[in-house]
Protein backbone atom coordinates (compact mmCIF):
# COMPACT_ATOMS: atom_id res chain seq x y z
CA UNK A 1 0.00 0.00 0.00
CA UNK A 2 1.20 3.13 -0.79
CA UNK A 3 0.72 6.04 2.14
CA UNK A 4 -1.27 9.19 1.12
CA UNK A 5 1.43 11.24 2.65
CA UNK A 6 5.25 10.30 2.17
CA UNK A 7 7.33 9.73 5.44
CA UNK A 8 9.85 12.59 4.20
CA UNK A 9 6.90 15.41 4.87
CA UNK A 10 5.37 13.11 7.73
CA UNK A 11 8.45 12.98 9.59
CA UNK A 12 9.58 16.31 9.77
CA UNK A 13 6.49 17.66 10.72
CA UNK A 14 5.75 15.00 13.38
CA UNK A 15 9.19 16.16 14.90
CA UNK A 16 8.32 19.34 15.09
CA UNK A 17 5.24 18.65 16.98
CA UNK A 18 6.78 17.00 19.24
CA UNK A 19 9.81 19.44 19.77
CA UNK A 20 7.62 22.42 20.41
CA UNK A 21 5.82 19.92 22.39
CA UNK A 22 8.92 19.53 24.59
CA UNK A 23 8.98 23.41 24.59
CA UNK A 24 6.01 24.06 25.42
CA UNK A 25 6.47 21.85 28.54
CA UNK A 26 10.08 23.40 29.50
CA UNK A 27 8.38 26.58 29.23
CA UNK A 28 5.57 25.68 31.93
CA UNK A 29 8.45 24.31 34.22
CA UNK A 30 10.29 27.64 34.05
CA UNK A 31 8.87 28.50 37.11
CA UNK A 32 10.36 25.67 39.39
CA UNK A 33 13.38 27.44 39.54
CA UNK A 34 14.57 25.62 42.90
CA UNK A 35 14.39 22.43 41.20
CA UNK A 36 17.38 23.18 38.28
CA UNK A 37 19.16 26.13 40.11
CA UNK A 38 21.99 24.26 40.74
CA UNK A 39 21.73 22.76 37.68
CA UNK A 40 21.62 25.83 35.98
CA UNK A 41 25.33 27.03 37.44
CA UNK A 42 26.55 24.23 36.78
CA UNK A 43 25.52 24.01 32.87
CA UNK A 44 26.13 27.48 32.46
CA UNK A 45 30.26 26.70 33.15
CA UNK A 46 30.22 23.87 31.17
CA UNK A 47 28.38 25.56 28.02
CA UNK A 48 30.17 28.89 28.67
CA UNK A 49 33.26 28.71 30.31
CA UNK A 50 34.82 25.15 29.26
CA UNK A 51 34.39 26.57 25.11
CA UNK A 52 35.79 29.98 25.76
CA UNK A 53 39.28 29.00 25.03
CA UNK A 54 38.43 27.12 21.36
CA UNK A 55 35.77 29.70 20.45
CA UNK A 56 38.53 32.69 21.19
CA UNK A 57 40.97 30.80 19.44
CA UNK A 58 38.56 29.80 16.53
CA UNK A 59 37.64 33.46 16.12
CA UNK A 60 41.32 34.81 16.54
CA UNK A 61 42.19 32.52 13.63
CA UNK A 62 39.40 33.60 11.47
CA UNK A 63 39.56 37.30 11.76
CA UNK A 64 43.08 37.12 11.07
CA UNK A 65 42.83 35.16 7.61
CA UNK A 66 39.78 37.33 6.56
CA UNK A 67 42.30 40.14 7.48
CA UNK A 68 45.18 38.69 5.38
CA UNK A 69 42.64 37.84 2.46
CA UNK A 70 40.69 40.70 2.41
CA UNK A 71 43.91 42.74 2.23
CA UNK A 72 45.04 40.39 -0.60
CA UNK A 73 41.81 40.89 -2.51
CA UNK A 74 41.76 44.81 -2.54
CA UNK A 75 45.20 45.30 -3.82
CA UNK A 76 43.99 48.54 -5.60
CA UNK A 77 45.49 51.87 -4.80
CA UNK A 78 42.37 53.39 -4.85
CA UNK A 79 41.20 52.04 -1.64
CA UNK A 80 42.39 53.09 1.55
CA UNK A 81 44.08 50.25 3.74
CA UNK A 82 41.68 51.37 6.57
CA UNK A 83 38.25 49.87 4.62
CA UNK A 84 40.16 46.26 5.53
CA UNK A 85 39.78 47.39 9.21
CA UNK A 86 35.86 48.40 8.63
CA UNK A 87 35.17 45.23 6.83
CA UNK A 88 36.66 42.77 9.31
CA UNK A 89 35.22 44.46 12.10
CA UNK A 90 32.20 44.57 10.81
CA UNK A 91 31.68 40.93 8.98
CA UNK A 92 33.05 40.03 12.64
CA UNK A 93 30.61 41.23 14.59
CA UNK A 94 27.64 40.82 11.76
CA UNK A 95 28.61 36.97 10.57
CA UNK A 96 31.73 35.74 11.48
CA UNK A 97 31.47 35.99 15.47
CA UNK A 98 28.03 34.61 16.22
CA UNK A 99 28.85 31.72 13.20
CA UNK A 100 32.03 30.92 14.69
CA UNK A 101 30.90 30.60 18.28
CA UNK A 102 27.94 28.51 16.78
CA UNK A 103 29.46 25.89 14.74
CA UNK A 104 32.05 25.32 17.92
CA UNK A 105 28.85 24.90 20.10
CA UNK A 106 27.08 22.81 18.06
CA UNK A 107 29.84 20.58 18.24
CA UNK A 108 30.99 20.49 21.48
CA UNK A 109 27.97 21.69 23.32
CA UNK A 110 25.23 20.08 21.25
CA UNK A 111 26.85 17.08 21.16
CA UNK A 112 27.90 16.69 24.46
CA UNK A 113 24.10 17.87 25.32
CA UNK A 114 22.40 14.95 23.56
CA UNK A 115 25.12 11.96 24.73
CA UNK A 116 24.46 12.92 28.03
CA UNK A 117 20.65 13.48 27.84
CA UNK A 118 20.30 10.28 26.02
CA UNK A 119 22.98 8.41 28.16
CA UNK A 120 20.16 9.08 30.47
CA UNK A 121 17.02 8.18 28.75
CA UNK A 122 18.52 4.25 27.50
CA UNK A 123 19.69 3.60 31.15
CA UNK A 124 16.10 4.91 32.08
CA UNK A 125 17.85 7.54 34.59
CA UNK A 126 15.28 9.72 33.02
CA UNK A 127 12.10 7.60 33.91
CA UNK A 128 14.14 7.10 37.33
CA UNK A 129 13.92 10.96 38.06
CA UNK A 130 10.06 11.23 36.88
CA UNK A 131 9.46 8.78 39.66
CA UNK A 132 11.22 10.45 42.67
CA UNK A 133 8.66 12.87 41.59
CA UNK A 134 11.08 15.60 39.07
CA UNK A 135 9.91 16.71 36.52
CA UNK A 136 12.81 15.58 34.10
CA UNK A 137 12.04 18.66 31.17
CA UNK A 138 12.16 21.31 34.13
CA UNK A 139 15.25 19.49 35.67
CA UNK A 140 17.56 18.69 32.72
CA UNK A 141 16.17 20.80 29.59
CA UNK A 142 15.40 23.98 31.23
CA UNK A 143 18.90 24.85 32.90
CA UNK A 144 20.65 23.61 29.60
CA UNK A 145 18.54 26.11 27.01
CA UNK A 146 19.22 28.43 29.66
CA UNK A 147 22.52 28.51 30.17
CA UNK A 148 22.43 28.40 26.18
CA UNK A 149 21.01 31.54 25.92
CA UNK A 150 22.85 33.14 28.38
CA UNK A 151 26.07 31.95 27.67
CA UNK A 152 26.16 32.49 23.88
CA UNK A 153 26.23 36.16 23.96
CA UNK A 154 29.16 36.15 26.49
CA UNK A 155 31.14 33.85 24.22
CA UNK A 156 29.79 36.01 20.63
CA UNK A 157 30.71 39.15 22.40
CA UNK A 158 34.43 36.98 23.42
CA UNK A 159 34.68 35.86 19.92
CA UNK A 160 34.36 39.30 17.98
CA UNK A 161 36.77 41.03 20.38
CA UNK A 162 39.58 38.08 19.76
CA UNK A 163 38.63 38.61 15.75
CA UNK A 164 39.04 41.91 15.45
CA UNK A 165 42.64 41.50 17.48
CA UNK A 166 43.87 38.80 15.80
CA UNK A 167 42.83 41.62 12.49
CA UNK A 168 44.60 43.76 13.85
CA UNK A 169 47.65 42.00 15.20
CA UNK A 170 48.12 40.09 12.08
CA UNK A 171 47.41 43.47 9.90
CA UNK A 172 49.84 45.58 11.71
CA UNK A 173 52.56 42.67 11.85
CA UNK A 174 52.20 40.99 8.65
CA UNK A 175 52.62 44.32 7.23
CA UNK A 176 48.60 44.10 5.41
CA UNK A 177 47.38 47.12 7.32
CA UNK A 178 48.92 49.60 10.02
CA UNK A 179 47.11 49.37 13.38
CA UNK A 180 45.74 53.17 13.13
CA UNK A 181 44.30 52.53 9.18
CA UNK A 182 42.70 49.72 10.86
CA UNK A 183 41.21 51.27 13.87
CA UNK A 184 40.12 54.43 11.65
CA UNK A 185 38.47 52.29 9.49
CA UNK A 186 36.52 50.24 12.15
CA UNK A 187 35.51 53.47 13.66
CA UNK A 188 34.79 55.48 10.51
CA UNK A 189 32.17 52.78 9.12
CA UNK A 190 30.81 51.39 12.52
CA UNK A 191 27.16 51.00 12.78
CA UNK A 192 25.38 51.12 16.53
CA UNK A 193 23.04 48.31 15.12
CA UNK A 194 25.65 45.81 14.33
CA UNK A 195 26.19 44.40 17.57
CA UNK A 196 23.07 44.70 18.51
CA UNK A 197 21.99 42.40 15.37
CA UNK A 198 24.79 40.23 16.64
CA UNK A 199 23.18 39.67 20.03
CA UNK A 200 20.00 39.06 18.61
CA UNK A 201 21.71 36.40 16.71
CA UNK A 202 23.69 34.77 19.72
CA UNK A 203 20.37 34.66 21.81
CA UNK A 204 18.78 33.11 18.55
CA UNK A 205 21.46 30.82 18.00
CA UNK A 206 22.07 29.65 21.69
CA UNK A 207 18.38 28.89 22.23
CA UNK A 208 18.18 26.81 18.47
CA UNK A 209 21.67 24.39 19.68
CA UNK A 210 20.47 23.58 22.79
CA UNK A 211 16.98 23.01 22.29
CA UNK A 212 17.45 21.17 19.22
CA UNK A 213 19.99 18.68 21.09
CA UNK A 214 18.02 18.52 24.06
CA UNK A 215 15.25 17.19 22.08
CA UNK A 216 17.28 14.93 20.40
CA UNK A 217 18.89 13.68 23.25
CA UNK A 218 15.51 13.20 25.38
CA UNK A 219 13.74 11.40 22.75
CA UNK A 220 16.82 8.62 21.63
CA UNK A 221 15.91 5.56 21.55
CA UNK A 222 17.64 2.30 20.87
CA UNK A 223 20.47 1.70 23.03
CA UNK A 224 24.67 2.78 22.87
CA UNK A 225 24.00 2.79 18.68
CA UNK A 226 20.55 5.22 19.62
CA UNK A 227 22.69 7.33 21.78
CA UNK A 228 25.80 7.77 18.92
CA UNK A 229 22.67 8.76 16.09
CA UNK A 230 21.29 10.73 18.49
CA UNK A 231 24.81 12.72 19.43
CA UNK A 232 25.63 13.14 14.95
CA UNK A 233 22.11 14.27 14.28
CA UNK A 234 21.74 16.77 17.32
CA UNK A 235 25.00 18.12 15.46
CA UNK A 236 24.32 18.28 12.50
CA UNK A 237 20.67 19.79 12.82
CA UNK A 238 22.06 22.30 14.97
CA UNK A 239 24.38 23.34 12.52
CA UNK A 240 21.39 23.51 9.73
CA UNK A 241 19.23 25.49 11.32
CA UNK A 242 21.55 27.61 12.50
CA UNK A 243 22.72 28.48 9.12
CA UNK A 244 18.85 28.93 8.57
CA UNK A 245 17.91 31.31 11.26
CA UNK A 246 21.27 32.62 10.19
CA UNK A 247 19.67 33.63 7.00
CA UNK A 248 16.17 34.22 8.09
CA UNK A 249 17.62 37.18 10.96
CA UNK A 250 19.45 38.97 8.31
CA UNK A 251 16.93 38.94 5.69
CA UNK A 252 14.42 40.19 8.55
CA UNK A 253 16.56 42.84 10.31
CA UNK A 254 19.05 44.12 7.77
CA UNK B 1 -4.35 -1.75 45.24
CA UNK B 2 -3.21 -1.35 41.47
CA UNK B 3 -5.84 -2.27 38.80
CA UNK B 4 -4.65 -2.56 34.96
CA UNK B 5 -7.19 -3.24 32.61
CA UNK B 6 -7.39 -3.65 29.13
CA UNK B 7 -4.37 -2.19 28.16
CA UNK B 8 -3.40 -1.61 24.87
CA UNK B 9 0.48 -0.74 23.66
CA UNK B 10 2.11 -0.40 20.45
CA UNK B 11 5.51 1.47 19.08
CA UNK B 12 4.98 2.48 15.58
CA UNK B 13 3.66 -0.78 13.95
CA UNK B 14 4.41 -3.01 17.07
CA UNK B 15 1.90 -4.34 19.07
CA UNK B 16 3.82 -4.64 22.18
CA UNK B 17 0.68 -4.73 25.14
CA UNK B 18 -2.41 -6.47 23.92
CA UNK B 19 -5.40 -6.07 25.95
CA UNK B 20 -3.78 -6.57 29.26
CA UNK B 21 -5.65 -6.82 32.52
CA UNK B 22 -4.02 -7.23 35.83
CA UNK B 23 -5.19 -6.80 39.48
CA UNK B 24 -2.61 -6.37 42.27
CA UNK B 25 -4.01 -6.30 45.91
CA UNK B 26 -2.62 -4.55 48.80
CA UNK B 27 0.08 -6.16 50.64
CA UNK B 28 0.68 -8.78 47.70
CA UNK B 29 3.77 -10.23 46.00
CA UNK B 30 3.04 -10.60 42.62
CA UNK B 31 5.62 -12.26 39.97
CA UNK B 32 5.13 -10.66 36.83
CA UNK B 33 7.13 -13.35 34.44
CA UNK B 34 7.96 -13.96 30.69
CA UNK B 35 10.66 -14.24 28.03
CA UNK B 36 12.61 -11.28 27.27
CA UNK B 37 10.88 -8.79 25.36
CA UNK B 38 7.63 -10.01 26.08
CA UNK B 39 6.83 -6.37 27.50
CA UNK B 40 7.32 -6.87 30.94
CA UNK B 41 9.22 -3.43 31.46
CA UNK B 42 6.75 -1.80 28.95
CA UNK B 43 4.04 -3.11 31.38
CA UNK B 44 5.98 -1.96 34.56
CA UNK B 45 6.56 1.38 32.96
CA UNK B 46 2.36 1.63 32.98
CA UNK B 47 2.15 1.34 36.61
CA UNK B 48 3.94 4.55 37.52
CA UNK B 49 2.78 6.56 34.31
CA UNK B 50 6.04 6.59 32.55
CA UNK B 51 4.42 5.27 29.32
CA UNK B 52 0.21 5.62 28.93
CA UNK B 53 -1.50 3.08 27.67
CA UNK B 54 -2.94 3.79 23.75
CA UNK B 55 -5.99 2.32 25.16
CA UNK B 56 -7.67 0.79 28.42
CA UNK B 57 -6.43 2.22 31.75
CA UNK B 58 -4.50 2.01 35.03
CA UNK B 59 -5.69 2.85 38.19
CA UNK B 60 -3.89 3.09 41.67
CA UNK B 61 -6.00 3.17 44.82
CA UNK B 62 -8.90 4.02 42.91
CA UNK B 63 -7.36 6.93 41.08
CA UNK B 64 -6.94 6.73 36.95
CA UNK B 65 -3.34 8.04 36.48
CA UNK B 66 -3.31 8.46 33.44
CA UNK B 67 -6.34 11.08 33.83
CA UNK B 68 -5.20 13.43 36.54
CA UNK B 69 -2.64 16.31 36.41
CA UNK B 70 1.07 15.99 36.77
CA UNK B 71 0.93 17.32 40.00
CA UNK B 72 -1.35 14.82 41.35
CA UNK B 73 0.69 12.66 39.08
CA UNK B 74 3.72 13.09 41.31
CA UNK B 75 1.50 12.15 44.61
CA UNK B 76 1.01 9.30 43.03
CA UNK B 77 4.44 8.38 42.66
CA UNK B 78 5.56 9.81 45.84
CA UNK B 79 3.79 6.01 46.84
CA UNK B 80 6.23 3.60 44.48
CA UNK B 81 9.98 2.83 44.42
CA UNK B 82 11.12 1.66 41.93
CA UNK B 83 14.29 -0.64 41.13
CA UNK B 84 14.93 -0.41 37.21
CA UNK B 85 16.32 -2.80 35.30
CA UNK B 86 20.43 -1.51 35.07
CA UNK B 87 19.52 0.30 38.38
CA UNK B 88 19.18 3.64 36.52
CA UNK B 89 21.70 5.30 39.22
CA UNK B 90 22.38 8.70 38.62
CA UNK B 91 25.87 8.67 37.04
CA UNK B 92 27.02 12.32 38.25
CA UNK B 93 25.85 11.68 41.72
CA UNK B 94 27.63 9.49 44.23
CA UNK B 95 26.00 6.10 45.97
CA UNK B 96 24.73 8.61 48.71
CA UNK B 97 23.42 10.90 46.75
CA UNK B 98 21.61 8.59 44.68
CA UNK B 99 19.73 7.17 48.22
CA UNK B 100 19.46 10.78 49.68
CA UNK B 101 17.53 11.94 46.21
CA UNK B 102 14.07 10.91 46.65
CA UNK B 103 14.60 11.93 50.22
CA UNK B 104 14.87 15.31 49.09
CA UNK B 105 12.84 15.10 46.20
CA UNK B 106 9.58 14.37 48.58
CA UNK B 107 9.84 15.30 51.97
CA UNK B 108 11.25 18.21 53.88
CA UNK B 109 13.63 15.80 56.28
CA UNK B 110 16.97 17.54 57.58
CA UNK B 111 19.93 16.74 56.09
CA UNK B 112 21.34 14.50 59.57
CA UNK B 113 17.68 12.61 59.27
CA UNK B 114 18.53 12.22 55.61
CA UNK B 115 21.92 10.88 56.16
CA UNK B 116 20.81 8.47 58.71
CA UNK B 117 18.07 7.04 56.14
CA UNK B 118 20.91 6.81 53.64
CA UNK B 119 23.04 5.05 55.92
CA UNK B 120 20.42 2.24 56.55
CA UNK B 121 19.31 1.46 53.25
CA UNK B 122 22.86 1.08 52.33
CA UNK B 123 23.49 -1.18 55.30
CA UNK B 124 20.59 -3.27 54.39
CA UNK B 125 22.17 -4.08 51.62
CA UNK B 126 25.37 -4.29 52.65
CA UNK B 127 27.20 -1.59 51.53
CA UNK B 128 28.04 0.77 53.72
CA UNK B 129 30.63 1.83 52.70
CA UNK B 130 30.15 2.77 49.32
CA UNK B 131 27.94 5.79 49.75
CA UNK B 132 31.58 8.04 48.55
CA UNK B 133 31.54 6.10 45.17
CA UNK B 134 30.21 7.48 41.87
CA UNK B 135 28.23 4.50 40.34
CA UNK B 136 31.10 4.00 37.30
CA UNK B 137 33.23 3.11 40.01
CA UNK B 138 30.90 -0.21 41.25
CA UNK B 139 30.47 -3.55 40.06
CA UNK B 140 27.15 -4.17 38.26
CA UNK B 141 25.64 -6.09 41.27
CA UNK B 142 26.54 -3.05 43.61
CA UNK B 143 24.76 -0.57 41.30
CA UNK B 144 21.72 -2.79 41.29
CA UNK B 145 21.68 -3.26 45.15
CA UNK B 146 22.62 0.97 45.47
CA UNK B 147 19.94 1.37 43.67
CA UNK B 148 17.28 -0.63 45.65
CA UNK B 149 18.52 0.86 48.92
CA UNK B 150 17.49 4.12 46.64
CA UNK B 151 14.00 2.15 45.68
CA UNK B 152 12.96 1.57 49.57
CA UNK B 153 14.32 4.93 50.97
CA UNK B 154 11.21 6.39 51.13
CA UNK B 155 9.55 3.21 52.42
CA UNK B 156 6.92 2.98 49.62
CA UNK B 157 3.84 1.27 49.48
CA UNK B 158 4.75 -0.36 46.54
CA UNK B 159 7.84 -1.47 45.56
CA UNK B 160 8.55 -2.47 41.57
CA UNK B 161 11.55 -4.43 41.18
CA UNK B 162 12.74 -4.90 37.34
CA UNK B 163 14.78 -8.02 37.18
CA UNK B 164 16.13 -7.85 40.48
CA UNK B 165 19.03 -10.55 40.24
CA UNK B 166 19.40 -10.87 36.51
CA UNK B 167 22.99 -10.52 36.69
CA UNK B 168 24.16 -11.13 40.11
CA UNK B 169 25.78 -14.43 41.31
CA UNK B 170 23.42 -17.09 43.11
CA UNK B 171 24.26 -15.93 47.11
CA UNK B 172 23.65 -12.05 46.05
CA UNK B 173 20.74 -13.22 44.46
CA UNK B 174 18.97 -14.89 47.43
CA UNK B 175 20.57 -12.44 50.11
CA UNK B 176 18.29 -9.49 47.36
CA UNK B 177 15.38 -12.37 47.31
CA UNK B 178 15.17 -12.17 51.05
CA UNK B 179 15.75 -8.44 51.31
CA UNK B 180 12.40 -8.37 49.00
CA UNK B 181 10.49 -10.95 51.19
CA UNK B 182 11.12 -9.01 54.26
CA UNK B 183 10.42 -6.17 52.63
CA UNK B 184 7.19 -7.44 51.79
CA UNK B 185 6.20 -8.85 55.34
CA UNK B 186 7.23 -5.60 56.78
CA UNK B 187 5.00 -2.66 56.86
CA UNK B 188 2.26 -4.24 54.53
CA UNK B 189 4.15 -3.41 51.23
CA UNK B 190 3.02 -4.53 47.82
CA UNK B 191 5.46 -5.79 45.76
CA UNK B 192 5.43 -5.74 42.10
CA UNK B 193 8.60 -8.37 40.82
CA UNK B 194 9.45 -8.57 37.00
CA UNK B 195 11.47 -11.26 36.21
CA UNK B 196 12.19 -14.22 34.30
CA UNK B 197 14.38 -16.14 37.50
CA UNK B 198 11.63 -18.68 38.45
CA UNK B 199 13.89 -19.44 41.07
CA UNK B 200 13.42 -15.99 43.17
CA UNK B 201 9.58 -16.44 41.93
CA UNK B 202 8.79 -19.35 43.72
CA UNK B 203 11.27 -18.05 46.98
CA UNK B 204 9.37 -15.00 47.27
CA UNK B 205 6.08 -14.38 45.20
CA UNK B 206 2.48 -15.10 46.13
CA UNK B 207 1.23 -14.91 42.53
CA UNK B 208 2.12 -14.98 38.86
CA UNK B 209 1.23 -13.33 35.96
CA UNK B 210 2.81 -15.25 32.87
CA UNK B 211 3.00 -12.44 29.71
CA UNK B 212 3.49 -14.13 26.65
CA UNK B 213 3.43 -12.13 23.30
CA UNK B 214 2.32 -9.05 24.64
CA UNK B 215 -1.09 -11.22 26.43
CA UNK B 216 -1.52 -11.92 30.10
CA UNK B 217 -1.49 -15.60 29.24
CA UNK B 218 -1.93 -17.19 32.70
CA UNK B 219 -2.26 -15.77 35.92
CA UNK B 220 -2.88 -17.65 39.45
CA UNK B 221 -0.85 -18.05 42.83
CA UNK B 222 2.25 -19.90 42.80
CA UNK B 223 0.99 -23.25 44.22
CA UNK B 224 -1.74 -22.92 40.73
CA UNK B 225 1.19 -22.36 38.74
CA UNK B 226 2.77 -25.87 40.06
CA UNK B 227 -0.28 -27.84 39.06
CA UNK B 228 -1.02 -25.84 36.07
CA UNK B 229 -1.02 -27.81 32.65
CA UNK B 230 -0.82 -25.24 30.56
CA UNK B 231 1.48 -25.93 27.77
CA UNK B 232 3.35 -22.59 26.86
CA UNK B 233 3.63 -21.92 30.95
CA UNK B 234 4.90 -25.26 31.40
CA UNK B 235 7.25 -24.68 29.14
CA UNK B 236 8.43 -21.36 30.23
CA UNK B 237 8.95 -23.46 33.54
CA UNK B 238 10.91 -26.06 32.87
CA UNK B 239 13.49 -23.81 30.31
CA UNK B 240 14.17 -22.17 33.59
CA UNK B 241 14.43 -24.82 36.04
CA UNK B 242 16.73 -26.92 33.44
CA UNK B 243 19.00 -23.44 33.25
CA UNK B 244 18.95 -23.44 37.14
CA UNK B 245 19.91 -26.38 37.43
CA UNK B 246 18.36 -28.87 39.91
CA UNK B 247 18.33 -27.31 43.38
N1 LIG C 1 10.32 3.12 24.10
C1 LIG C 1 10.18 2.12 23.22
N2 LIG C 1 10.08 2.37 21.91
C2 LIG C 1 9.91 1.38 21.01
N3 LIG C 1 9.85 0.09 21.33
C3 LIG C 1 9.94 -0.24 22.61
C4 LIG C 1 10.10 0.74 23.63
N4 LIG C 1 10.17 0.12 24.82
C5 LIG C 1 10.04 -1.19 24.56
N5 LIG C 1 9.89 -1.42 23.25
C6 LIG C 1 9.70 -2.74 22.60
O1 LIG C 1 8.71 -3.43 23.30
C7 LIG C 1 9.03 -4.81 23.42
C8 LIG C 1 8.96 -5.24 24.86
O2 LIG C 1 9.99 -4.63 25.58
P1 LIG C 1 10.21 -4.82 27.12
O3 LIG C 1 11.36 -3.97 27.51
O4 LIG C 1 8.94 -4.62 27.85
O5 LIG C 1 10.63 -6.35 27.22
P2 LIG C 1 10.87 -7.20 28.54
O6 LIG C 1 9.78 -8.17 28.64
O7 LIG C 1 11.08 -6.28 29.69
O8 LIG C 1 12.23 -7.94 28.15
P3 LIG C 1 13.53 -8.17 29.06
O9 LIG C 1 13.25 -9.36 29.89
O10 LIG C 1 14.58 -8.43 28.04
O11 LIG C 1 13.76 -6.94 29.84
C9 LIG C 1 10.42 -4.97 22.83
O12 LIG C 1 10.27 -5.56 21.57
C10 LIG C 1 10.95 -3.57 22.70
O13 LIG C 1 11.73 -3.46 21.55
MG1 LIG D 1 12.65 -5.65 30.80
Amino acid sequence: MVPLTPDIIINPISALGRYSQLLFHAFGAVTEVASYRKNLWRQMVKVGLDSLPIVMLAATFSGAVSTVQTSYQLVSPLIPRSIVGAIITSSMILELGAVVTGFILAGRVGARIAAELGTMRVTEQIDALETMGLNSVGYLIVPRVVAGVVMFPVLYIAACFCGIGGGMLIGELGGFVPLEEFIYGAREYFQPFDPIFGIIKSLVFGFLITSISCFKGYYTQGGAEGVGRATTQAAVASCVFLLLADLILAVLLL
Amino acid sequence: MIRVSHVNKSFGDKHVLKDVSVDIPEGETIAIIGRSGSGKSVLMKHLIGLMQPDSGSVTVDGIDINAITYAELRRVRRHFGVLFQGGALFDSMNAFENVAFPLRTFTEMTEADISRVVKECLAMVELEDVGAKLPSELSGGMQKRVALARAVALQPRYIIYDEPTSGLDPETSNTIDELIRNLADRLNVTSIVVTHDMHSVLNIADRAAFIYEGRMHWTGTIEALHHSDDQILKAFVTANEYKIGPS
